[in-house]
């Protein structure tokens, strides 16, 4: 059975708007599991081998967040200290995650022209996030290409809701992708 | 003696005590001298104010060395012998074997016969445990290679003072003063009845002392234990003499098996003031039984014989820290701190001449050499540290890293019921070392069933904590549930010892505020918490993200935290039970009203609606 896991991480995910349509837009797919991180840890203390064998029973891993600070939220980057470590997620023949898909799903609340050479922000968005893609290098992960949603506290509804149908196709299809290699 | 001369010679003692030890302490030579010199000024030799019964008084403050051997006795936790052991017996055993052998040695060329030697070669090889600890202390020295070696050196020597006693009448050149003259047994008779005292001073210390200290601990009058401790040291004193053994001996043994009790703590408070005044007294009484008149009639040879023995002991100390591996700075302070005569050298000086083992001509001169030796102590310090120590180089102070190694930094622990326990177990789980005091005997006993090593003692008494270490400690936690205590305890500790951490249990708000008050490093109130976490369940259930409830709960903890700081500053100022009433309604409120502002402020604040 292929298998998504969405790992989510929203320190304020009352007050999203994006991500909740985005989350409730999945909800009740039988092969895809919505792991919010914010709210199994809120103590930041993080139960590693849980995580490592919530991994490895998926085959594609979907890592969604809002961008704070041109970064991800910090529980996230905890998570990411923790879990993904050496002799489970890299490391000489120790590549545990080898093969599974990746697909980095990001919002942010600034418009799309911003993240630009003239834009305020100076470059685009994946600039700051160059790390997934080293991520997905050295524990040997599948990468899809990135999922960005701009402006995401002011876009207009039907906008929006295009954008999370878009979010929801994807995925689908990403996870049909994964069941035939 | 008659009522009226007890009393003015004590207070000859006292007032010698009170002058010259300050002083004494002031020029950095510590107290034993300070004593000795007391009693050299009031002695016969200067003021005159005591005189013939002298010998009377040092009889009677012998016992202050059978108190200060069953508290050695008691020191002598068997798990620290152990992880010593090897620099115990390795060099003290050298240093005690070769010492008097080169004393001995030496002493046979003047002396008649080889027994005088002998005996004055052991008595010489010992230093003095209470300068040397005393000053490598006061220098931050004990926990480097050099006070570690030192201090395993005397602990041998303490102990080593038990078989010398033994020894010492079989030496004896005369026909009075054997080992055993009360019942003139054979060797082999007297040599079973010491083994068969021994082990039943081991079986009654194991297997009546609990349920007797039990029984009186829970008499909760504390006179009640000060009273068994000394008829616990008193009566196998008595014991000891009747059959003809040392008594030092007796308590000292009487030391070791209650060393791993419960009740070890309680009986070093007890008995401590009592040693610590006899002790003060024999002293005294040694000082003024030198003989000043020897040295000004015969200067040269006496202090001849005072540069030779510390001669002696710099050679020997000095190839035995080569041979154990010290560093030579190390080596330095190791050699230049042994380098005396010890105050145990009084107790067997008194002890072979009550023994008739030495003549009063060999006695006389080597107390005053021990006394002066002593004396040079601090200026073997001096010396060392002004023209040794500059010219080996290396770093300026072989300073142990900072990082927290996990044997050290001791805490504290008081009270082991429901609170203290926790607190407890995180900290033992963690590696560290924790001394815990429990003053419900009860509770003692169930925890010690357990296997946590747990100690009976009202822990609001300074004398007890100096007892459990208070001096080294880190931290002292109070998980009490009597506030007054804790009150108290807090003012003594921070008044004698600053620099310990301490961490109070508070019932409530106003106790906390009080705790904080009386300069309590940290509080906590032991419901606060608990509430806090309950909080945040029910916002979860009513709605709340997790992590959305946490920071909620923080957040109020940090406001109603910082209120109850404010609020022990207003204690400063009014202590009134009103006026505090009147400021604990005025800072709810604010609390209340500052929480409504932070809760929009919050909303508003970070993590926008993405």
């Amino acid at each position: 059975m292929t298998k998504a896991l969405v790992i989510y991480a929203h320190p304020a995910h009352q007050r999203s708007r994006a991500n909740r349509m985005m989350l409730d837009s999945i909800k009740g797919i039988s092969d895809v599991t919505v792991h919010d991180l914010y709210q199994t840890y809120p103590d930041f203390f993080i139960d590693v081998e849980a995580e490592q064998a919530l991994l490895l029973e998926h085959d594609l891993i979907v890592i969604q967040h809002p961008v704070y600070w041109y970064n991800m939220p910090a529980l996230l980057r905890e998570w990411q200290d923790l879990v993904l470590e050496y002799g489970f997620a890299y490391g000489r023949d120790q590549q545990k995650l080898k093969g599974k898909g990746l697909w980095i799903v990001m919002t942010a609340g600034a418009p799309e022209h911003t993240y630009a050479t003239e834009g305020v922000n100076e470059r685009p968005l994946s600039d700051y996030f160059l790390q997934y893609e080293r991520m997905a290098n050295v524990c040997a992960l599948k990468a899809f290409p990135n999922f960005e949603i701009y402006h995401s506290r002011h876009m207009t509804d039907d906008v929006l809701e295009r954008a999370v149908a878009t979010y929801r196709q994807n995925l689908l299809s990403y996870l049909e992708e994964c069941r035939h290699g | 003696m008659a009522e009226a001369g007890f009393l003015a010679q004590a207070f000859i003692f006292l007032a010698a005590a009170v002058i010259a030890v300050p002083i004494a302490a002031r020029l950095g030579l510590g107290s034993v001298l300070g004593y000795l010199c007391a009693g050299a000024v009031i002695g016969p030799f200067a003021l005159g104010l005591i005189g013939q019964d002298i010998d009377e008084v040092m009889h009677f403050a012998e016992f202050g060395v059978v108190m200060m051997l069953f508290l050695v006795g008691l020191e002598l936790d068997p798990s620290k012998l152990w992880r010593m052991r090897m620099p115990i017996i390795g060099m003290g055993g050298l240093q005690v074997v070769l010492t008097s052998a080169a004393i001995a040695g030496i002493a046979a060329i003047y002396l008649d016969n080889w027994q005088h030697a002998v005996v004055v070669g052991m008595v010489l090889s010992l230093s003095s445990t209470a300068i040397v600890l005393q000053t490598l202390n006061e220098k931050g020295l004990m926990r480097n290679d050099s006070g570690q070696s030192a201090f395993a050196v005397l602990l041998f020597q303490d102990i080593a003072v038990i078989p010398m006693l033994a020894i010492l009448p079989l030496l004896a050149v005369s026909e009075v003063g054997t080992f055993s003259d009360k019942h003139n047994l054979p060797g082999w008779q007297s040599a079973l009845m010491v083994l068969g005292v021994v082990i039943g001073i081991v079986l009654v210390g194991r297997w009546l002392s609990r349920s007797a200290f039990r029984i009186i601990a829970q008499t909760r009058l504390r006179e009640m234990f000060t009273a068994t401790a000394l008829f616990l040291v008193v009566g196998i004193a008595l014991l000891m003499e009747h059959i003809g053994l040392s008594p030092a001996l007796g308590t000292f043994v009487a030391g070791v098996v209650l060393a791993n009790s419960e009740y070890r703590h309680e009986l070093e408070a007890e008995v401590e003031p009592f040693k610590g005044l006899l002790l003060a007294l024999f002293f005294i009484s040694v000082g003024a039984s030198i003989d000043f008149g020897l040295f000004m009639a015969e200067p040269l040879p006496v202090l001849a014989m005072v540069g030779g023995l510390v001669l002696v002991k710099l050679v020997i100390l000095l190839i035995l820290g080569k041979l154990f591996g010290l560093s030579s700075r190390s080596n330095a302070i190791f050699t230049f701190s042994l380098a005396q005569g010890g105050e145990f050298a009084f107790v067997l000086f008194s002890f072979a001449s009550a023994q008739d083992v030495l003549p009063a001509y060999i006695i006389e001169p080597l107390t005053l050499v021990v006394a002066l030796s002593m004396a040079l102590t601090p200026l073997l310090f001096v010396i060392n540290e002004k023209l040794v120590l500059p010219r080996l180089g290396g770093q300026q102070q072989a300073r142990p890293h900072d990082a927290i190694d996990h044997a050290e930094g001791k805490a504290i622990l008081v009270g082991f019921g429901r609170f203290g326990q926790i607190v407890g177990r995180l900290l033992r789980m963690n590696g560290f070392e924790i001394t815990v005091l429990e003053h419900d005997a009860q509770q003692v006993d169930l925890v010690r069933s357990f296997g946590h090593k747990v100690f009976y003692g009202d822990a609001a008494r300074i004398d007890l904590l100096d007892a459990a270490g208070i001096a080294d400690a880190t931290l002292l936690v109070l998980a009490i549930d009597d506030h007054e205590r804790m009150l108290q305890t807090i003012e003594q500790v921070k008044r004698h010892h600053p620099s310990v951490k301490i961490l109070a249990r508070a019932a409530g708000r106003r106790e906390a505020a009080e705790l904080i008050h009386a300069g309590a490093d940290h509080i906590e109130r032991e419901t606060f918490d608990s509430a806090l976490s309950m909080g945040r369940q029910a916002l979860t259930i009513m709605g709340f993200r997790a992590y959305q409830a946490q920071r909620a709960a923080k957040l109020f903890k940090h406001h109603d935290e910082k209120s109850l700081y404010a609020l022990s500053e207003v204690l400063e100022d009014d202590r009134k039970y009103i006026t505090m009433a009147k400021q604990h309604a005025v800072d709810l409120e604010k609390v209340l009203r500052s929480d409504d502002q932070a809760n929009t402020e919050l909303d508003d604040r970070g993590w926008d609606a993405q």
